[in-house]
């Protein structure tokens, strides 16, 4: 049986109807997915059906879990962060600024740690040997970028903006534009790999990773604002999107330094 | 609504996890990604194994992150697990020398990852482990688990979090014994045998 997009849409609006219900009834918030996301096809069998063991960390300060690799200037390079540079020629598609910053959940900012970033080019396509959509590659474009963040928190990448692609979750399934973020805290509890997207996007309802965020705000706090403060004169549009770490982190660590 | 205010002093809130998805192959592996410990390092150990799915069959695009102490219990504060080349932008490996504790592998076509890393020292209640986290394709949020290592029955008994599960769970945890400082470590994401995973509050 072909699976279509409607049918996917009706299992969006069942998926969100029952989040809605719990919600009334007195259920937390859920800023995050469900690993069980059944419109997203490829979870079904990659999630585990056993409740997760929880661990109070304000127990124990000795948690592994507590602390987090670091990273320097060893690991980056100065063009890292300009991933329209990383060829001898100059990327096809519209140069944009991405630009924000690393929070943890008491709003203060998450200093000298690593944030990586993949993205399709302009035609949506991944560099990428897997990658089966036939829009063509761009021998001046991998997509990969990474950077340190400053002192206040901030990252700042100069990139292409990625075009949407379609994938085979059903028939006619296209991921909205986005681009990959993969990004540590101060504890390695807080580590975040996400996505983020650009403003406006027509395929937001239709895309069944996006809409595994069921809570409506949530889901907003995944999408970049245009500012025009960032827009770079004859160069770049900017978009501004801070990322908060969710996890706990070990206060009484921080507060010694 | 992403530009996060912090003036207010009730915190805020966080940005929602995605998959890893499948293109994450020229961004997050880097050389020498499973070879944490230093070069000849009389405490060195491999640890390997197999991601499944639900249906036993192995992932072959599943992306494992390592973390743990030294063999003192101290958990380093180094960078320089991706070295880079200036010059070409490419990655230089590790230097053989400084003990960073972080490594990242990408599961073969079969399922199949391995990483050599230093032997963890207990830090305080805790037996020895390393930390874990899990992505892949079709993971909503990543996975944390740990990798015990088999041998030490009083440490394993008082453990905070192996002491609090029943025999068959436990197991999930712990190591297998292959010999030669080498130990297997299967990760199971769903069904019989599921690893225990683990949430941080």
């Amino acid at each position: 049986m072909t699976l279509t997009q409607h049918d996917i849409d009706q299992e969006i609006a069942a998926e969100h109807a029952a989040y809605e219900k719990r919600l009334a009834e007195g259920a937390p918030v859920e800023h995050h997915p469900r690993r069980d996301y059944a419109p997203y096809r490829s979870s079904v069998l990659r999630h585990p059906k056993q409740p997760l063991v929880a661990i109070d960390v304000s127990k124990d300060p000795e948690l592994v879990e507590l602390s987090s690799p670091a990273f320097g200037e060893r690991d980056i390079t100065g063009i890292d962060n300009d991933l329209t540079r990383q060829h001898t020629g100059e990327p096809v598609g519209e140069r944009i600024t991405v630009s924000g910053r690393l929070l943890d959940r008491d709003g203060r900012p998450v200093r000298g740690q690593l944030v990586e970033i993949w993205q399709a080019n302009s035609a949506g396509r991944y560099a990428h040997q897997r990658e089966q959509h036939d829009a063509p590659l761009d021998p001046n474009f991998s997509g990969v970028g990474r950077t340190l963040t400053d002192a206040d928190g901030f990252y700042r990448f100069t990139t292409i903006q990625p075009g949407p692609y379609p994938w085979r979750n059903h028939v006619n399934a296209w991921r909205p534009a986005h681009i990959h973020f993969s990004v540590f805290g101060s504890a390695f509890t807080q580590r975040l790999v996400t996505q983020m997207y650009f403003p406006n996007d027509p395929l937001f309802p239709y895309d069944p990773i996006l809409q595994s965020v069921t809570d409506d705000a949530a889901r907003q706090r995944l999408v970049a604002t245009y500012d025009h403060s960032l827009s770079v004169p004859e160069f770049s549009l900017g978009y501004h999107w801070d990322i908060v770490l969710d996890g706990p982190h070990a206060t009484w660590i921080e507060e010694g330094r | 609504m992403t530009k996060i205010d912090t003036s207010g002093p009730e915190g805020v809130l966080p940005t929602p996890s995605h998959t890893v998805g499948p293109f994450y192959g020229y961004a997050l592996p880097f050389r020498g990604g499973e070879e944490i410990a230093p070069l000849g390092h009389p405490d060195t150990i491999t640890v390997h194994g197999y991601v499944y799915d639900g249906e036993g069959r192995p992932l072959p695009d599943a992306l494992l992150e390592v973390w743990g102490p030294g063999p003192d219990g101290s958990l380093p504060a180094v960078d320089g697990s991706m070295r880079r080349d200036p010059a070409s932008g490419g990655f230089l490996g590790r230097n053989g020398v400084e003990f960073t504790g972080f490594g990242r592998i990408q599961t073969d076509a079969d399922g199949h990852w391995y990483v050599r890393t230093l032997r963890p020292g207990a830090r305080g209640q805790n037996a020895p482990y390393l930390s874990m986290c899990v992505f892949a394709r079709g993971l909503l949020v990543h996975l944390f688990t740990r990798i015990y290592l088999p041998g030490d029955a009083t440490a394993a008994a008082s453990d905070p979090l192996l002491s609090r599960l029943d025999e068959q769970r436990r197991g999930t945890l712990i190591a297998g014994d292959e010999g030669n400082g080498t130990y297997r470590f299967d990760i199971r994401l769903q069904g019989e045998g599921e690893t225990v995973f683990l949430e941080f509050q």
